[in-house]
């Protein structure tokens, strides 16, 4: 009798938690994700201006939307979004091969210099990296890449040419990669190259996706870099450095709720392939070679 | 690669020792001769295309530093850094004055320090010239076969295959990553700066820049102080405050009634999926004066007057270290939750008959636990919110700003680099906080690398 009364009384208490848990995190998701709901109602918002004294909307409209690729005038959208996509695709097949050499090199191959090469790229990885961009800028004006034309190739350069050190990642995952493969296929008459291509690489599939990705997402999330190299050249801007602009005092008033409806634009497919990356990355991170 | 392979390979190849004083000793006149030349020594041994390109190397090197304005010239001017202001000049031909162009600090240094890098080039291929024409020379005394062009290139995609990989992100990192980071060093070391008008010529000062900020009765001494202290205190709070809190969201949805799981962490992980300057700037613009949160809170009427989110010094701390929480803690239960499942189960059971609290257990055994596991992951995320870039330029941009001073009330080292940089052009001050940055940055991880697993497993990886 009294152990069932204890076990009610536990059966009680638990729930409680429970019920607690559950509001705690309700309460938690909704703080999160606010600031993101807030945003996507404003970009439907009716009307000019920064500050509303309500939380939602009193209008709403899909303008916002439409000016951003109808009106031209100021800042052209669409432009903004291709010439981020080019270079944003420039850098990552750039990125993703200097980044697979590197790792193919360092995990399977024995060379002289490949142990202080680990270490030059430890150190490298330590300095800030606005550090270096001042000096990258003079060094593209030196070559006469900060002008016209030449400047998404400037942008490809500034964010792929580091990726020689970013390696480390992939590297631990081709580490896991058994030795014996390479051996007999050495055994087989195949030379380093091949094993490269045809038994390294195709092992790799999930990390090589995540690879693509994450340096595809880099020009877009970036604007430090863009801001010092496009300057004031605003039909180069990529999408982070024409959102930011729209929030510079002299476009704010006019232009905040069409921010709101670019970044909403912007943020879906990066959340998306976040996703997948997680996605690639987990499955990556159980594993080269199953079974 | 295991011993084995060597073994296996079709044609042995006859060992020479392969090393330049070696070649120097053992290499006889043909050799030596090649010291000067380049490509001799493979030339007259067989490997006429292999020596041609040495050679057309070494001249074009030479042409390279010899030419009016090469590389010669640019490097004697790095003493100097360039002593001739621009000038008007009368033309009696034309009768209008003209502008003759003077030096100009930066190019020289730029292009000194380039022209230093391509002499170590030359040395570097100096070397395995003398080398490589050793070893045809030593084949071909043997007897044995000496590789011909077409069969040096193949080796590329076999025992050399590493030369073909690194060779392409090697270059854009010597370009594009050592020599600015030469360049910006050296920049430390002279009164390159907006200050006393040194945009154009500047001189090398030694170590002036370096007693001045480390010089606390200075101005910019007194700013650099307080800029270390927040940026510690930051990097403490951003770390350890997301570590535990992160830990028990964790923990909560961990929970095993608890449904849903994947949808809460999804969630919460918006946060990362979004980029950082969309949510980061929506926020800044809901902290406004005039923003959201202060308009619902005076509706509401739980604040009489405005709250000074980005005015007050505190105020612009505090909003920035619970802003980080909200970016952060996904990133936490990320790394955590499979961290958790590891605990031993047993372990909680003995408590729990020992009689033991949730919250003795989340002390005496997650936390242990977890921090034990979790230390170099600490020491990275500290390091990298040393270099927190974003969240402060986005969210503050270093301010509340008091006039005269440089630096703002939430302003990190890296923010701070980027303003004297680029806004205030004091090139020499930013150098030298980057170099400091460097310093602090690499005795932290070193000691952390050298002692985490990963570094010693790689060691017996072979």
């Amino acid at each position: 009798m009294s152990n069932k009364i204890k076990d009610g009384g536990m059966h009680a208490k638990r729930v409680m938690g429970d019920i607690i848990t559950y509001i705690f995190l309700i309460v938690l998701s909704v703080i999160w994700l606010i600031p993101f709901f807030w945003l996507v109602m404003q970009s439907f918002r009716d009307g000019k201006g920064q500050f509303i004294s309500t939380f939602l909307p009193k209008a709403y409209t899909v303008n916002n939307y439409k000016a951003l690729f109808t009106q031209f005038d100021v800042m052209n959208f669409p432009r903004m979004f291709m010439n981020t996509f080019f270079i944003a695709c420039c850098t990552c097949v750039i990125s993703t091969f200097f980044v697979l050499s590197v790792a193919y090199c360092t995990s399977r191959l024995k060379w002289k210099m490949r142990k202080p090469y680990m270490n030059m790229a430890m150190i490298l990885n330590l300095f800030p990296g606005f550090m270096t961009m001042i000096a990258v800028y003079f060094i593209l004006k030196a070559l006469g890449m900060t002008e016209g034309n030449r400047i998404p190739l400037a942008l490809i350069i500034c964010f792929s040419s580091g990726s020689g050190t970013g390696f480390f990642v992939m590297k631990g995952f081709m580490d896991t990669i058994p030795k014996a493969l390479d051996e007999a296929a050495t055994l087989d008459g195949c030379t380093r190259w091949q094993i490269f291509t045809k038994i390294t690489l195709p092992l790799s599939k999930p990390m090589i996706v995540y690879q693509i990705i994450t340096s595809f997402m880099a020009p877009w999330v970036d604007f430090v870099f863009a801001k010092v190299i496009c300057r004031t050249n605003s039909q180069y801007f990529t999408v982070s450095i024409g959102l930011w602009s729209m929030l510079e005092k002299e476009y704010v008033d006019a232009w905040f709720v069409r921010f709101c409806a670019g970044a909403v634009l912007v943020s879906i497919p990066i959340a998306i392939l976040f996703m997948i990356t997680q996605k690639f990355y987990q499955e990556a991170m159980s594993g080269a070679v199953k079974g | 690669m295991p011993k084995t392979l060597t073994n296996t390979e079709p044609q042995r190849k006859p060992k020479i020792p392969d090393s330049l004083s070696i070649a120097l000793k053992n290499g006889g006149p043909v050799v030596w001769a090649s010291c000067l030349i380049m490509g001799l020594a493979n030339i007259l041994n067989g490997q006429l295309i292999m020596g041609l390109i040495y050679l057309a190397v070494e001249i074009g090197v030479i042409v390279f530093l010899a030419v009016p304005n090469g590389g010669l010239y640019w490097i004697s001017m790095l003493p100097s850094l360039g002593w001739r202001e621009q000038q008007k000049v009368f033309n009696e031909k034309t009768f209008v004055y003209e502008y003759v162009a003077g030096d100009q600090s930066q190019l020289i240094l730029l292009y000194g320090i380039a022209s230093l890098c391509v002499v170590v080039l030359l040395v570097l291929v100096w070397q395995s010239s003398v080398r490589s024409g050793y070893r045809a020379a030593a084949l071909k005394k043997m007897g044995e076969h000496v590789p011909n062009f077409k069969e040096q290139l193949r080796s590329l995609l076999d025992e050399n295959v590493h030369m073909l990989l690194m060779t392409p992100p090697m270059a854009c990192l010597v370009i594009f990553t050592i020599l600015p980071l030469l360049y910006m060093m050296s920049m430390a070391f002279t009164n390159y700066s907006k200050e006393g008008d040194h945009l154009v010529l500047f001189d090398w000062v030694g170590l002036k820049n370096f007693m001045t900020i480390f010089d606390s009765s200075s101005v910019i001494g007194k700013q650099f102080g307080s800029v270390l202290l927040w940026t510690l205190i930051w990097a403490f709070f951003a770390t350890f405050l997301n570590f535990f809190l992160g830990t028990i969201v964790a923990l909560i949805i961990n929970r095993p009634a608890i449904k849903f799981k994947s949808f809460w962490r999804g969630c919460l992980s918006m946060t990362i999926a979004v980029p950082q300057f969309v949510s980061l700037m929506v926020v800044r613009s809901m902290v406004q004066p005039e923003g959201i949160v202060n308009k619902m809170l005076l509706n509401a009427g739980w604040i009489s007057q405005r709250l000074p989110f980005l005015e007050n010094v505190t105020w612009a701390r505090v909003l920035v270290i619970v802003v980080n929480l909200w970016v952060g803690i996904p990133y936490t239960i990320m790394q955590v939750t499979g961290i958790l499942q590891n605990i031993p189960a047993d372990q909680y059971e003995s408590a729990r008959i020992d009689g033991a609290n949730t919250f003795q257990q989340f002390t005496n055994i997650t936390l242990p636990y977890m921090l034990f596991v979790m230390t170099p992951y600490l020491i990275t995320q500290f390091t990298g919110n040393i270099n927190n870039f974003n969240v402060i330029y986005l969210l503050t941009r270093g301010e509340p700003m008091y006039v005269g001073n440089s630096a703002g009330g939430t302003d990190l080292l890296v923010t701070w680099l980027y303003k004297l940089s680029v806004d205030q052009q004091k090139y020499n001050l930013a150098a030298v906080i980057g170099i400091f940055t460097f310093v602090v940055l690499s005795i932290v991880s070193l000691v952390t690398y050298r002692s985490s697993g990963s570094y010693k497993d790689e060691e017996g990886f072979k």
